[in-house]
């Protein structure tokens, strides 16, 4: 009974992973075939072939949305961990006039959802002539209050001798979050880098927004505007197109799932 | 003291800005925009309740709405079911636990554009996957996305999918909080394994569901990439959602004063439907 119990756990487990894997591996596996063979279920292509590949290349320029992908994203995550931990830190260890007004409101904006100020927000950016820029891709997401917030409680609980004894040794207020605060907080700095460079990576409601000029666009943004616009052609050149956007991602994920796990859903919980 | 105070200001004045230019003018600036016409080329003009009487009688909104509802209809219990399976599973004596948590969690880091695109292709009527192995096994093929009576299940089934790892991960860590002499003292009564889960283990979960359901709600009235590439809204705008209105109304028709409206009007839903259900699940933990 027991060991038939555990088979059964086995098995159900088995049929639930291959049931999120056995999609990507199709996916994987349609790249690299012609289009006559898209339809099998086989996953390994009996004519193997690049074309998928070479197609998407030639007819929109993904490699430059990968690079632009690669900057907003880059740029986005940098702001967020130093400016974010400089807010965090002031709003933490720092007295001053101000200080619950902007910890009230940094809890109050978590509460308001993306809809309601999404119009303002590309309306704002119109009136500053932003659109088809990257300050229209980076400048509204240079803080998140997520972030500040999981600082915040992070650097509250870092002992109150080590600033002081610092500040006797005559050091500012910016050494010590960098050479002090910063090395004791490499978990919650991890968590915050992942899941605000994976939001970044992925966002695409805001940029078919504001961009309109393909070599601005982001990959995901870029992907579905090539794949919307007919531009694809055939399942294999849409998949292979999507395939730029997944393997960076599948690859860091691989070697870092535990720090994904915890930073994409710890973020979700506490946000 | 004084410098403290100094560079308190200082290190916060950035995300001051920050807060005043990109938080709370556009919440404020949603509310005017109520009351205004304006296409971004012209000045805008006073619009009065124009906007809000249109959205009361607007045929597209609500059927948007109605769409919602059944998506979460649909979506709602089946995340609570698969996540809670799925993290009993895992909360077992088992070999390799992190390959699994990690197999589970794999479609929460790829981008929506991603899987809706794959699933499009999954979905698809004649080539599709899904079909394939229907018509093996001797079913006839459904065209998921094209009918009006199953495209909005479809989507809703594949969100599902994308987001359970997530949900796994806090019913998890939830589980490790029920104590091991609580389950151990339950079962020494006799009580059943269904008993166990009855009693002992869905009742101590209750703060991870609520969190399930408040999330999983939320996420659904932002439901917009999935229909935008999967079905542009149809068949018979059965998938049309909130944001995809929305987003058409600002970005194809240039009517920013309705669309803001629209977000209001969203915003002030989706607070009603998650006041409702932490009421009503609270009730329920009360019988």
């Amino acid at each position: 009974m027991k060991v038939l119990r555990r088979v059964a756990l086995y098995a159900g487990l088995t049929l639930a992973a291959l049931t999120f894997i056995y999609p990507f591996l199709w996916m994987t596996s349609a790249t690299f075939k012609p289009p006559l063979e898209i339809g099998s279920l086989s996953l390994i292509p009996h004519n193997p072939t690049l074309d998928n590949y070479r197609t998407m290349w030639a007819r929109a320029p993904f490699g430059r949305a990968l690079l632009n992908s690669i900057l907003v994203a880059t740029t986005i995550t940098l702001a967020v961990l130093v400016l974010g931990s400089m807010t965090a830190y002031a709003m933490a260890r720092l007295r001053f006039r101000g200080r619950p007004i902007l910890n009230a409101a940094t809890m109050a904006i978590l509460l308001v959802p993306g809809q309601l100020t999404l119009i303002p927000l590309y309306t704002l950016i119109v009136q500053l002539g932003w659109i088809d820029t990257y300050a229209a891709l980076i400048v509204p997401y240079l803080f998140n209050a997520t972030a500040i917030l999981m600082l915040r409680q992070f650097f509250l609980q870092i002992p109150q001798s080590l600033i002081d004894s610092a500040r006797m040794d005559g050091m500012s207020e910016l050494r010590i979050l960098f050479t002090i605060f910063w090395p004791l907080s490499k978990p919650v700095l991890s968590i915050v880098a992942i899941f605000t460079f994976m939001g970044s990576w992925n966002e695409v409601l805001w940029p078919l927004l504001v961009v309109r000029d393909q070599h601005l666009m982001t990959l995901p943004q870029l992907l579905t505007v090539f794949v919307l616009g007919g531009g694809a052609g055939s399942i294999g050149v849409s998949l292979a197109s999507a395939m730029v956007l997944v393997i960076p991602v599948v690859v860091a994920y691989a070697f870092l799932q535990r720090n994904f796990i915890e930073s994409m859903a710890g973020a979700g919980i506490k946000g | 003291m004084r410098a403290e105070r100094r560079s308190g200001w200082l290190l916060t004045a950035p995300y001051s800005a920050f807060l005043i230019a990109f938080a709370i003018y556009p919440i404020v600036f949603a509310v005017v925009l109520v009351f205004l016409h304006w296409d971004l080329v012209t000045t805008p003009t006073f619009a009065g309740a124009d906007n809000v009487r249109l959205l009361a009688t607007d045929a597209r909104f609500w059927r948007a709405v109605a769409n919602t509802f059944i998506f979460l209809g649909i979506h709602v219990p089946l995340q609570i079911t698969t996540a809670l399976a799925l993290a009993l599973a895992l909360n077992r004596q088992l070999a390799g636990r992190g390959f699994w948590r990690a197999a589970f969690f794999l479609p929460v880091v790829i981008s929506g554009a991603v899987v809706a695109i794959l699933w499009s292709n999954l979905y698809a009527n004649d080539v599709g996957l899904i079909n394939r192995l229907l018509t093996k096994i001797g079913l006839s093929p459904v065209p998921w996305l094209t009918d009006p009576r199953t495209a909005m299940p479809a989507i809703a089934v594949m969100v599902t999918w994308k987001n359970v790892g997530f949900y796994v991960i806090i019913y998890l860590a939830g589980l490790q909080y029920i104590a091991r002499s609580c389950q151990e003292a339950i079962a020494l009564e006799g009580a059943t394994s269904w008993q166990r889960f009855r009693y002992l283990t869905l009742p101590s979960l209750l703060p991870q569901t609520i969190l399930v359901v408040t999330l999983s709600t939320i996420n659904g009235f932002q439901l917009f990439i999935e229909p935008y590439v999967m079905t542009g809204g149809g068949p018979l705008r059965r998938t049309y959602s909130v944001v995809l209105y929305l987003y058409n109304n600002a970005f194809s028709y240039q009517k920013m004063g309705y669309a803001a409206t629209i977000g209001v009007a969203l915003a002030l839903i989706i607070g009603a439907v998650v006041f409702v259900q932490r009421q009503v699940i609270g009730r329920a933990e009360a019988l």
